[in-house]
């Protein structure tokens, strides 16, 4: 059965914390920290982008992979802020890490999900035989307005997967999609920032497309919460996912190795896949994962895998990086994300 | 009035946000609702009032008198159908425009409804469209808007007369417990004051859970006359009073900043009308758009001494069980208030109590309230409802 063969993620290194975007604004720090459930979000550095992020967790992911780049038949890059608006990420990824030209690559982009929607596209291919090895990565250094309520969440960060069916760790039991025009958040050609809802991301177009698609994989498989060892939810805040693993029945124990978004925001394309490798990262042989991504506009793609022997030697070691982090203060913040530029 | 009127059928939408309805959804649900109750056909009808505030803003949409009428299969009959703006005191001045219909004899059965559909809009427009209860020019474009303005009147009704910010508290304490049994309710869960103190500034002393919230729903009530009510329920409720009081639009015009004297004038009017003193008064369902007003209103209605509200709440006189019952369904706070929806809702609600089919039941009712206000207090509509059980007029 297909499945991830290795993964890898990356976030950088700098952080600010809520509370300094909450000082910068004279908002209530207390009332936003309480409200998102984030601490700190990460931060690129002024060089990084989802192209460089990319690049790196692409190849973090073949570092442990038994196959090296040239074994790659797709490469798809799934994010919301792809540094060109024509000229693909995918090929950046692929000359990188040593593809050959006997490949397909594109850009996707479907809000928060693009990363787990190049996921199902390279498993498909994999499944029909037209390719040996496809990589997925999800990746944004996304976009929050200044004193907007989406810069205290919005950040950077990127988790590649491989996908085969030789040397799987762990089989995608199953996955399945559950989409609708909603548009709860959205950023047209050249604005700089994206716009949202409100309150309408929530029940009609988080909630909604969440618990829709999981829901019905749990259906088509026939399996329950309690089946899970692990559970990852999208992450657009450390509130929404641990609510949707309450309504659908899962438990603390279950979603709180892979809810990184107190410590680090919501990585947008990356966010979900970064839990995923969270969990990779401690999962044993046997343990079942659930998982669901989701992405405005809207829509969220739902898998159940099942993790096997010969995942201890695909580990990474995302947590551990988390440990060397730099604190940054709001200046610093908005030169790393451009919002002022040395002239 | 020329003849008595009855209400003999309400009905209502849940409120809340609701993402998947629409405008017209709203108003027909609730209106087949009512029409159900009373068991009335809809050629029967002779004509409609429809309350609403800013269709034009929050959806873009004018003219909605003729939409409800269009919607509801009036408009073929030709029945004439009318809209009512008083910002959010649009749903009582329906109300009282189709019992003044009734009594004057030019109508037998008429539909008040009042609908809102908030939810379409940002929280910065509907800020703005909500300011438009104030007065652009001197308030508005000074930074007045509708809370702010609400913020000063607390400030000075503490100032003068000691009221506290855990009586703003409390206000929302009993509200919320109220809505617990109320299945149309917006929010229907406990909170505690310290809960309430712990949420934001929305405008000092004014936090967010003094604010009642942006709502989408629709109600509707039949009235009739009077003497033809038992044809339609064995359980009419009897108008006997509906009065309208104005103030100037700004806040700075008035008298003084700690009453409301629309509401103290309307409810003069109709205490007397009625013939009923407000000690008479079994419930109560005033106007808490801010924790505030629902201070204003115990006072400007004269269940307690100018000054006394804050206490009155705080002690359980308008609990459920103590003096005077006030807001049992709720009140705009927990119920939710889709503006032009809220006093036509309030007649249901006040009519529910004297069937003794409320939710959060006040026991015995037999005379009820309801007070609706425009913005900060430029418009009020008291209206006097009774079962007529052991009293006559």
């Amino acid at each position: 059965m297909a499945g991830i063969v290795s993964y890898g993620g990356y976030v950088p290194r700098y952080r600010i914390r809520t509370r300094e975007i909450a000082d910068m604004w004279d908002e209530d720090a207390d009332a936003m920290e309480g409200g998102l459930r984030v601490k700190s979000k990460s931060v690129p550095d002024e060089d990084e982008d989802t192209a460089t992020i990319s690049v790196e967790a692409a190849r973090t992911a073949l570092e442990n992979a038994p196959v090296e780049g040239d074994a790659l038949g797709a490469i798809y890059v799934g994010s919301e802020s792809h540094p060109y608006a024509v000229k693909p990420t995918a090929t950046i990824v692929g000359a990188s890490v040593g593809a050959t030209p006997l490949m397909t690559a594109a850009d996707l982009e479907f809000a928060c999900k693009a990363g787990t929607a190049g996921v199902q596209a390279a498993l498909g291919l994999v499944e029909a035989g037209r390719i040996d090895y496809g990589m997925a990565i999800g990746a944004d250094v996304s976009q929050g307005a200044p004193g907007d309520a989406l810069e205290y969440s919005a950040a950077a960060g990127g988790a590649a997967f491989v996908i085969g069916d030789e040397g799987v760790v762990a089989e995608i039991e199953d996955t399945t999609s559950y989409t609708s025009d909603t548009p709860d958040f959205w950023r047209r050609e050249g604005e700089r920032y994206p716009q949202h809802g409100e309150r309408f991301t929530g029940k009609p177009a988080y909630f909604k497309h969440t618990e829709g698609a999981s829901r019905a994989l749990m259906d088509r498989l026939g399996t329950s919460p309690e089946d899970y060892d692990y559970a990852v939810f999208h992450q657009p805040n450390g509130k929404f996912p641990v609510r949707v693993a309450k309504s659908l029945g899962f438990d603390e124990e279950q979603y709180e190795t892979g809810l990184l978004s107190p410590e680090i925001g919501n990585t947008y394309s990356g966010a979900s896949p970064l839990g995923l490798v969270a969990v990779l990262d401690e999962a044993d042989a046997g343990d079942r994962v659930f998982f669901a991504s989701f992405g405005s506009g809207a829509g969220s793609d739902a898998f159940s895998f099942s993790v096997k022997e010969g995942i201890e030697e695909r580990r990474t070691g995302l947590k551990e990086t988390f440990e060397v982090v730099e604190y940054i203060d709001y200046a610093q913040y908005a030169k790393h994300k451009g919002k002022i530029k040395e002239e | 009035m020329l003849r008595d009127v009855a209400v003999v059928g309400v009905g209502q939408t849940s409120f809340g946000e609701h993402w998947e309805r629409s405008f017209r959804d709203l108003f027909v649900t609730a209106g087949v609702r009512a029409l159900e109750d009373a068991g009335v056909a809809g050629d029967e009808i002779d004509a409609l009032y429809g309350g609403n505030m800013s269709a034009g803003q929050f959806i873009q949409q004018e003219h909605v008198a003729a939409l409800i009428a269009d919607y509801a299969g009036l408009s073929t009959e030709g029945v004439p159908a009318t809209r009512v703006e008083a910002a959010d005191a649009s749903g009582g001045l329906a109300f009282r425009q189709a019992v003044l219909d009734v009594a004057s004899g030019a109508s037998d059965v008429v539909v008040a409804s009042g609908v809102e559909k908030m939810t379409d809009l940002g929280s910065t427009e509907t800020t703005e469209a909500l300011a438009g209860s104030a007065d652009r020019e001197w308030e508005v474009f000074s930074g007045g808007n509708v809370a702010a303005l609400y913020a000063m009147m607390a400030n000075a009704h503490m100032e003068r007369y000691g009221t506290t910010r855990r009586q703003l508290s409390e206000v929302v304490v009993k509200n919320h417990e109220n809505a617990t049994e109320n299945k149309y309710a917006q929010y229907r869960n406990e909170v505690s004051a310290e809960l309430v103190e712990s949420t934001p500034y929305v405008s000092e002393p004014l936090r967010a859970f003094d604010c009642s919230p942006a709502s989408d729903g629709a109600a509707a009530v039949i009235v009739v006359p009077a003497e033809d009510a038992q044809d339609y329920t064995d359980q009419p409720v009897y108008v006997e009073a509906t009065e309208q009081g104005s103030d100037s639009l700004a806040v700075h015009d008035r008298n003084n900043m700690t009453s409301i004297d629309s509401t103290a004038k309307a409810a003069e009017r109709a205490y007397e009308a009625a013939n009923v003193s407000p000690g008479d008064v079994d419930v109560a369902e005033v106007h808490d758009s801010y924790t505030v007003a629902e201070i204003l209103a115990v006072e400007d209605l004269g269940f307690a001494e100018k000054g006394d509200g804050g206490a009155f709440i705080e002690d359980g006189h308008a609990s459920v069980g103590g003096e005077t019952p006030v807001n049992p369904s709720g009140g705009l706070k927990a119920c939710g208030h889709p503006l032009g929806a809220t006093g036509v809702r309030q007649i249901a609600d006040a009519t529910r109590q004297l069937r003794g089919e409320a939710g959060t039941q006040v026991e015995d009712a037999s005379v009820a309230v309801t007070h609706n206000v425009g913005g900060t207090g430029a418009t009020a509509v008291v209206n006097v409802l009774s079962d007529r059980n052991g009293r006559s007029r």
